[in-house]
């Protein structure tokens, strides 16, 4: 069922495009040797050409072209052996060359698609538009002074890479699972920390809204949102603000507007008779950025597996169900945590421990997989010590707290409070005998038929054993004594 | 020697001297800025750096004598356009007052480290952008080719530009050589006005790196010097691969000296007939015609070739030229460096009042032209177009060279004018550079050698242009020309 927006003249389709500015990891800038270390102090990364004195030039690094092109490879697009940096020129403070360095006509990676795993199990395949290398601007500081401005120039000629969807989405939620699964390949690729919040993955969002068959309404750009939630609340504002305007008997305005995040509305910021002319051409500086296609094969031969091709092998090789597949290779290392426990294992169980367990308790504590108290290894020992019968499954739960706690092994926790499973029939015997002869009244309801009172004498017996005899052998002997 | 004596050295003989112990290099460098200070009428220099080019010229007399090297104790000026690390550096702008690099031009360190002496920055054109060298906020730079006694000129003549400091300073003997740089005539032409030699060699020969940018694409850095061979024996120094500049190529850079031992004999000298331009005065077309002459005496053949698309030559290359201006200077904003105008509002503000005090006339005409051609809607009808020329000058060129080795036409449609004429109409000003322009654009060797005076006694000087990367036969036909021709000195030279 398609989503769409109902105004009070009928229902209205969303169509979104997304411009998403991914910082590349690397150790030094697009084009000159600066150092990129985050958190530095004021100025203290920026050489001569990212100040861009007099008689300094650009000189590509490879290492963020390399980048790009594992991007590219990544998103299944193709790469254009030849591209062209451009400069797009505009005056700001925080924009010393007075010209931002891009690719403008040809870009150095082309179409290529994403595929979104849909909460109801379905995929959408999201087109790519593009991918280009540009630089980042520095940052213009508002708030020392009262009335001056200060800029800061570290993030200046930092390599970002723009990459461009299709006009495919369709809702709020589209847009979100587009964010995340971007963001979780730039992740694998190691391309891009994919940080919303820190500012190294940023996004524009294209809004606008049309009948159900009818052709493209005309667009409003939101600039920088620096969240999913912001993503899918600023679309969803944006469509709403559209459809009123459209209802009421107006125009949209191709316009550029700002998310406010307190008033979570959208705001003009200029109209596009306001826009920049930006003047692109060539930049003379640089010569067109030509690839050896066997270099481009070596970058491809060292990819990784990606999330796409993970999730369908832990389905095809570990029998996950889809949405167990997709929540554990969403995130590259929880992936790896998961196959570690997995390994040796029933994959099933430890896929039920891992995304139920140990993300539900991580979530709660606010730790990452990294900073997981308990490691593959340590939560495979507990699955193996319930594998083995040592401990029951109840047993299990209160000792993965433990562990979650303490970080000590599952076995030392055993052992330490004498949690072993009681597999000793005549303990368990002995028990049962005990609740028997204390529970007449309901032995002869029992056998009168009163089916239901079985669980009450499995809950007592395990009482009376403090939950460490073995369930099944509490079940299997109770049935017998209660027949006799 | 005397100094006087010293001062009529050329840079060759110069070498020689020094290497020989006949004086020391503190003494030709002391020489060298008495004659800068002579010179001051002439105001070829911008800034005069006497202390520095002592403790240079000291340094090179320390050497022992197995450790000197191809420029030793050599005495130049620089092009107030290269980047001198902590010497004010101005592009004859207002807008870069103040301004001393933390870094050095990798043209100008090649040349120190091949131990010549600095003797200071000289004047030009703003930014480079003229031809006759009367748009320097330091004021005009006076030709030593004037009549009359200097400071008392009957006539005061331009040098050409932009590197008009460059050309009066080495024509006047207040240094022994200099650097200057091309865009699209910038060298040629007022060595041609001056009556010494200057070689814009192929694009990419020279690093970039560090030189104020004019138009990146056709910029190119080269000597000028009162020879072919001193400026063969420069450029080898200021040549050569630099990995900070992306456009500078990697192919190795020959003795160009050596170079000049070879003959001419068998080459082929091509005339573009298109070089034949209305109103040029008949001096010129007889200089050319001696030019032919001379190289025809010394062995070579003369073919008549065609460049078809050299009448469109100008127009294409101020668009191009102004196009890549308008962003290069964009970086002129008062925010980091230099001039800043603060009027007291907003950033816009004082974009405006600084760069609107900044540049002069011209400079601000250009950005002008340029920001027009690259906007929007207008792009593909200017740029685009303007490239395509390039294109079709470029295979012309390629054309022509298989008819021919070089190519020989006159450096510049006329002597050195007076400094007022053509000043009121940017358009005859642009006209300089109709011969000079084509191998910019093309990215060619371009060579002018001075070839003979005028009726007024006034140099005139002949263009050899060559295939990329071909300056050594370039310096080669252009020393047959300057054999033949003789050297030409103005009447108030050096130290008199």
């Amino acid at each position: 069922m398609a989503y769409v927006i109902e105004g009070r003249t009928g229902a209205w389709e969303l169509v979104i495009g997304l411009e998403v500015h991914a910082q590349v990891i690397s150790n030094a800038k697009l084009f000159s040797g600066a150092a990129t270390d985050f958190g530095s102090a004021p100025n203290s990364q920026v050489s001569f050409v990212d100040a861009a004195f007099p008689g300094m030039l650009p000189v590509i690094n490879r290492f963020c072209v390399e980048q790009a092109v594992r991007t590219g490879l990544g998103l299944k697009a193709e790469i254009n052996l030849t591209s062209v940096f451009d400069r797009k020129n505009y005056f700001y403070a925080d924009l010393p060359a007075g010209y931002q360095i891009s690719q403008y006509q040809q870009p150095i990676v082309g179409k290529g698609v994403l595929d979104l795993d849909m909460p109801d199990g379905t995929v959408r395949t999201v087109g790519i538009t593009r991918l280009h290398l540009e630089q980042d601007a520095g940052k213009s500081v508002h708030d020392q002074h009262p009335a001056k401005t200060f800029v800061d120039l570290n993030r200046s000629g930092v390599a970002l890479m723009e990459i461009v969807s299709e006009p495919d989405l369709r809702s709020p939620e589209e847009a979100g699972a587009y964010l995340r699964k971007l963001r979780s390949i730039l992740r694998y690729l190691g391309t891009c920390d994919g940080n919303m919040e820190e500012g190294s993955m940023r996004c524009d969002v294209n809004v606008s809204v049309r009948r159900s068959g009818e052709p493209y309404g005309t667009r409003c750009e939101i600039k920088n949102v620096n969240s999913v939630r912001f993503v899918m609340q600023a679309i969803e504002f944006e469509a709403r603000r559209q459809i009123e305007v459209v209802e009421d008997g107006g125009k949209i305005v191709q316009e550029t507007r700002l998310w406010d995040t307190t008033k979570f509305v959208t705001r003009s910021m200029r109209s596009k008779e306001e826009a920049h002319d930006y003047r692109y051409f060539p930049d003379p500086d640089l010569l067109p950025l030509v690839l050896e296609p066997a270099w481009v094969e070596g970058i491809k031969a060292t990819l990784p597996e990606l999330p796409d091709e993970k999730k369908k092998r832990f389905i095809d090789v570990y029998g996950l169900s889809p949405y167990d597949a997709g929540v554990l290779v969403a995130d590259q290392e929880r992936a790896a945590f998961y196959e570690t426990v997995a390994k040796g294992r029933d994959p099933k169980i430890a896929a039920n421990w891992v995304t139920g367990d140990l993300f539900g308790a991580l979530n709660r504590s606010g730790k990452d997989i990294a900073e997981s108290p308990i490691s593959a290894d340590a939560l495979g020992g507990l699955i193996d010590l319930m594998a083995d019968d040592t401990i029951s499954g109840r047993i299990a739960k209160d000792v993965f707290a433990e562990m979650f706690e303490t970080g000590k092994p599952a076995a030392a926790i055993v052992e330490e409070k004498g949690l072993r499973q009681v597999t000793d029939t005549g303990a368990i015997d002995g028990a049962i005998a005990a609740v028997l002869a204390a529970n007449a009244d309901k032995v002869a309801e029992f056998r009168s038929g009163k089916d239901k009172l079985f669980g009450f004498f499995v809950g007592q017996v395990m009482k009376q054993t403090q939950g460490k005899a073995n369930p099944a052998l509490v079940n299997d002997l109770l049935s017998k004594k209660l027949k006799e | 020697m005397s100094a006087a004596g010293l001062i009529g050295l050329t840079l060759a003989e110069a070498r020689d001297g020094l290497a020989k112990g006949d004086f020391t290099a503190v003494e030709l460098t002391d020489a060298y800025i008495a004659a800068t200070e002579r010179a001051r009428v002439l105001n070829c220099y911008i800034t005069e750096t006497p202390d520095r080019a002592r403790d240079m010229a000291k340094a090179s007399d320390a050497r022992a004598a197995g450790e000197r090297r191809p420029l030793e104790g050599i005495p130049l000026g620089i092009k107030d356009l290269f980047c001198t690390k902590d010497v004010l550096t101005t592009a004859a702008s207002h807008i870069l007052d103040g301004f001393k690099p933390p870094y050095e031009s990798t043209v100008t360190s090649n040349l120190w480290r091949d131990g010549a002496v600095m003797l200071g920055k000289l004047n030009l054109d703003e930014f480079a952008m003229g031809s006759a060298n009367i748009t320097s906020y330091y004021g005009n730079v006076v030709n030593p080719w004037s009549p009359g006694e200097p400071g008392k000129w009957t006539r005061t003549l331009v040098p050409g530009g932009s590197s008009g400091g460059s050309a009066s300073a080495v024509a006047f003997g207040a240094a022994l050589g200099a650097t200057g740089t091309d865009t699209g005539g910038s060298i040629r032409q007022p060595a041609s006005f001056t009556g010494v030699a200057g070689i814009k060699p192929t694009y990419g020969r020279c690093s970039r790196f560090g030189i104020v940018a004019f138009a990146s694409s056709l910029d190119q850095a080269g000597p000028m010097a009162r020879t072919v061979k001193d400026c063969a024996i420069l450029l080898r120094s200021m040549a050569g691969h630099d990995p900070k500049d992306s456009t500078s190529v990697d192919v190795p850079v020959p003795d160009y000296e050596a170079a000049l031992a070879g003959s001419v004999k068998g080459l082929r000298v091509g005339i573009p007939r298109e070089y034949r331009v209305d109103g040029m005065p008949a001096e010129i077309d007889a200089i050319w015609e001696r030019g032919k002459a001379w190289l025809r005496d010394a062995g070579a053949t003369v073919v008549d070739v065609s460049l078809p698309h050299t009448k469109y030559a100008l127009p294409a290359y101020y668009i191009v030229a102004p196009a890549e201006a308008s962003s290069n200077l964009a970086r002129y904003d008062g925010v980091r460096f230099g001039l800043r105008v603060d009027p007291g509002g907003s950033l816009i503000d004082m974009y405006e009042a600084t760069r609107g005090e900044g540049f002069g006339r011209e400079v601000r005409r250009r950005i002008l032209i340029g920001t027009y051609v690259l906007s929007a809607g207008y792009y593909d009808a200017y740029y685009l177009q303007a490239q395509k020329v390039r294109t079709r000058i470029a295979q012309d060129f390629t054309a022509a060279f298989e008819a021919c080795d070089v190519l020989l036409t006159p450096t510049a449609p006329s002597a050195a004018f007076g400094i007022g004429e053509k000043m009121d109409d940017p358009i005859a000003m642009y006209l300089n550079d109709v011969f000079t322009v084509p191998a910019n654009l093309a990215g060619l060797p371009g060579l002018s050698v001075p070839a003979g005076l005028d009726e007024g006694g006034l140099p005139l000087g002949l263009q050899i242009v060559g295939r990329p990367f071909d300056e050594e036969t370039v310096l080669r036909a252009g020393a047959v020309i300057e054999a033949a021709a003789g050297r030409f000195r103005p009447a108030f030279f050096g130290l008199g």
